[in-house]
């Protein structure tokens, strides 16, 4: 899968419009995700996942940040992503599966937010950018 | 089986009551041809799904799309019995349609997708878990005849 020109556009374009609302984002992905598919939690045990948790919101800015690290790489997701695909594969293990409950997540978080900006074309760009930085991320598993 | 409690049931009618079949039908059918242009492969005779701009305003996506969701209409009214609502409809899906039941959960999520950012707010991480079961609940009973 590759992004095209478009795709990339319309990545960085709703980056911008995010604008600094990453981490209330991430957070409130992570609380749908939770919320939606509680098998995910098994990753979170140590976690105090209630509404308003400090312990998510701080991990959701992390989560907003690589991705907006990746957002603005997006030549080369690969490079800028290494470290975060050695540490998934080394220390976190999380199963593929959970990639595609969080990328759903987001994209619900984003239509909720910003409808008017989720247009079809935009959706199956950020799909594409999501399943691209999953895929790098799980790319050192075995 | 799925079970629901009154909470996720009351959630699921909350919502429900103030969507327009044709209007979300359309959108969720429309995006799932769009961001996963593969599942095309079971509409060649519905004309011109050439750009996201043909596929979004198919009239045959619109009228498709608001069969598809009066279909949910019905697992609505049959939560706690979804294999038994769904059961004729899963075999035409496999004998007659060859659908894949993978195609059911993609359908599924973009429905919730779709119905997030027609309800904003409303759509709270606990009212999308109520949609998340349900539309699983229905991907589970559409396979569940497939053999």
């Amino acid at each position: 899968m590759v992004l095209s020109p478009e795709d990339k556009n319309h990545v960085r374009s709703t980056w911008d419009k995010i604008g600094g609302h990453g981490a209330e984002y991430g957070a409130e992905a992570l609380e749908r995700m939770f919320t939606s598919f509680p098998t995910t939690k098994t990753y979170f045990p140590h976690f105090d996942v209630s509404h308003g948790s400090a312990q998510v919101k701080a991990h959701g800015k992390k989560v907003a940040d690589a991705l907006a690290n990746a957002a603005g790489h997006l030549d080369d997701l690969p490079g800028a992503l290494s470290a975060l695909s050695d540490l998934h594969a080394h220390k976190l293990r999380v199963d593929p599966v959970n990639f595609k409950l969080l990328s759903h997540c987001l994209l619900v978080t984003l239509a909720n937010h910003h409808p008017a900006e989720f247009t079809p074309g935009v959706h199956a760009s950020l799909d594409k950018f999501l399943a691209s930085v999953s895929t790098v991320l799980t790319s050192k598993y075995r | 089986m799925v079970h629901f409690t009154a909470q996720e049931k009351a959630a699921v009618a909350r919502v429900w009551g103030k969507v327009n079949l044709e209007e979300i039908g359309g959108e969720t059918l429309g995006r799932l041809l769009t961001v996963y242009p593969w599942t095309q492969r079971f509409f060649d005779k519905f004309g011109n799904l050439s750009s996201t701009a043909a596929i979004m305003g198919n009239p045959r996506v619109k009228a498709h799309g608001k069969k598809v969701l009066t279909s949910f209409g019905d697992a609505i009214k049959n939560m706690d019995n979804l294999k038994e609502a769904f059961a004729h409809l899963s075999e035409l899906h496999c004998d007659k349609l060859h659908v894949d039941p993978e195609n059911f959960k993609l359908l599924g999520n973009m429905l919730v997708i779709v119905m997030s950012a027609h309800f904003g707010k409303e759509f709270t991480p606990e009212v999308q878990a109520a949609w998340q079961k349900l539309v699983a609940g229905v991907a589970s009973a559409l396979s569940h005849k497939y053999h």
